[in-house]
């Protein structure tokens, strides 16, 4: 497209302005997690690496990234199952409800978190009459299926049903269809929607602050608890940091993929 | 296994039956637990309120929501929420649509791959971590805000509403980029060429094309950025300093009086529904 030089201007200066904007604040809780100074005045008055050791062995940090990791896990195994069943019913259909249907799959996201929370709290305190590890996973599992759900659904739209209706045609029955047509078509987007809803259960505090028991740390919550403590300033420049760092790996497991989807 | 094959005999002949099998599991969890949860919430703020031991009794009452219509407090707290809402969808947007253009239609379709992924970087890192790498940017005095433009005679705007502001269109501006961009990206390259063909400028193309045809996209991304701005309390804790929004006074009154933070949480979701409703006809639920 041809575009007139104040315009151009215009985009490279919003694009320039949009990455600092993202940037500068993440590149400088990487650099306080070695600044010296525990006050993190800036500019940074001297280097050192020991919060970083000290982070390492810190307890309360390791639980509550052992919790985080097996929430997150269990969570988006039943967000897989649950939201490609849904995606499945719901693109491949058409049927009465069918509209109400997409629009209940929207509003674990759609509303805010804090409802889901304490209308979760209500219900487990009531019933259950306390709160675990099993409480967190099921407010958790809850908007995974929304992300799921949708990733699987876009890729079933753009798929469009002739392949498998081709499949079937020569003989092959719904199961080998699915096995052989369906489900390798569909893998990448399953496996972006579980990254996705993995990385969002890891990061989840708010639904988490009210189905999570007394004791039960996820990583966010340990984070937030620390961070008006001014003793643990330093731990928790370094998890956050690390937890930068860390975001990278699935933006380039992402990338690798959807490279393969365009090379193919 | 005869069973088995008349069951998928019958599967393979009743739609119906394959649709029910379908969505028995997704629906039991979303309409079970999840509706359930919410109708029973909403359900509490008709109730009263030992005063003495904040347990729920089972007393219809509607004095929840007259306590929240009639206190001016609320109705403050719900403007600004909405304030604040609204600032952040339009600041993500003002901001994700030239983003979003730039890397769908001007830059190599080769570095495109990597400047999404330099957009969607933000969106993995956490949520926490990205409030409190604000909170290191405006922090009074020492932080770097302050530190930049005090040489201009300047001081950090310290914690508040700017800062509430500022801090959530960081964390959603992935939410609006992205929608957009997968909907710039689908817009045919033949429209633009005829706009600039039949002599429009670069302003008229984007406000006569390319705005019309993206709009549910930018209607998609802005319903996560309203929603997730509206229903937030915890970054305007760490950034707010003691400006407080609906989600604050949700947070307050759970476990003292839970009826009437039922009562006002049901404002946002009220807001939210309309919102959502009077969208549909756009299409961007499709846009997601």
């Amino acid at each position: 497209m041809r575009l007139s030089l104040p315009a151009r201007l215009f985009l490279w200066t919003v694009m320039g302005f949009g990455f600092a904007f993202i940037y500068v604040p993440l590149t400088l809780v990487v650099i306080n997690s070695f600044n010296k100074n525990t006050s993190f005045a800036w500019p940074p008055t001297g280097f050192t690496t020991s919060w970083w050791s000290k982070a390492a062995t810190n307890e309360g940090v390791r639980d509550a990234i052992t919790r985080s990791a097996i929430v997150a896990l269990t969570a988006t195994a039943i967000a897989l199952v649950l939201g490609s069943l849904a995606a499945a019913a719901i693109a491949r259909y058409s049927f009465f409800g069918r509209d109400a249907i997409s629009l209940l799959f929207v509003l674990p996201i759609a509303l805010p978190g804090i409802v889901t929370g304490i209308a979760l709290n209500n219900v487990f305190t009531n019933f259950l009459g306390e709160l675990t590890i099993f409480t967190i996973i099921v407010g958790h599992a809850t908007f995974c299926i929304v992300v799921v759900f949708n990733n699987v659904a876009a890729r079933y739209r753009r798929l469009g049903s002739s392949l498998e209706e081709a499949s079937m045609d020569l003989g092959a029955n719904r199961l080998t269809t699915f096995r052989l047509v369906t489900f390798p078509l569909i893998r990448s987007a399953l496996v972006a929607g579980g990254l996705l809803s993995f990385a969002l259960s890891f990061d989840e505090i708010i639904v988490t602050t009210f189905t999570a028991g007394a004791g039960q740390n996820t990583l966010p919550i340990w984070i937030f608890q620390n961070l008006f403590r001014p003793n643990q300033a330093p731990i928790v420049n370094v998890v956050a940091a690390a937890l930068i760092l860390v975001s990278i790996l699935p933006i380039y497991l992402s990338q690798r993929l959807t490279q393969e989807k365009s090379a193919s | 296994m005869a069973t088995l094959d008349t069951i998928r005999r019958s599967l393979h002949r009743n739609v119906r039956a394959r649709i029910a099998t379908l969505l028995a599991l997704p629906l039991f969890w979303l309409v079970v637990l999840y509706i359930g949860s919410l109708a029973a919430l909403f359900i509490t703020s008709i109730w009263k309120i030992d005063t003495f031991t904040s347990k729920v009794v089972r007393e219809f009452t509607l004095q929840n929501f007259i306590d929240v219509f009639t206190d001016k407090a609320y109705f403050n707290v719900t403007i600004r929420t909405l304030f604040v809402a609204i600032c952040v969808t339009l600041i993500c947007a003002v901001i994700a649509i030239p983003m979003a253009f730039f890397m769908a239609r001007i830059a190599r379709p080769r570095s495109r791959p990597v400047l999404i992924a330099l957009v969607i970087t933000p969106l993995w890192a956490s949520y926490l971590v990205k409030v409190y790498a604000w909170r290191t940017m405006f922090y009074p005095e020492k932080g770097f805000i302050n530190w930049l433009i005090e040489p201009l005679g300047g001081s950090s705007p310290g914690f508040g509403m700017f800062a509430v502001i500022i801090g959530l269109t960081y964390l959603w501006l992935p939410y609006m980029v992205l929608p957009i961009y997968a909907g710039m990206e689908k817009l045919p390259n033949s429209l633009l060429d005829a706009s600039s063909d039949l002599g429009a400028k670069s302003g008229r193309t984007f406000f006569s094309i390319i705005l019309p045809i993206t709009w549910p996209a930018i209607i998609a991304g802005s319903i996560f950025t309203f929603s997730l701005s509206m229903g937030d309390y915890i970054t305007v804790q760490i950034l707010g300093g003691t400006f407080q929004m609906l989600g604050n006074v949700v947070y307050q009154n759970f476990s003292l009086n839970l009826p009437f933070a039922a009562a006002v949480a049901l404002i946002p979701v009220i807001i939210m529904m309309v919102y959502l409703g009077s969208i549909r006809k756009t299409g961007a639920l499709d846009n997601l």
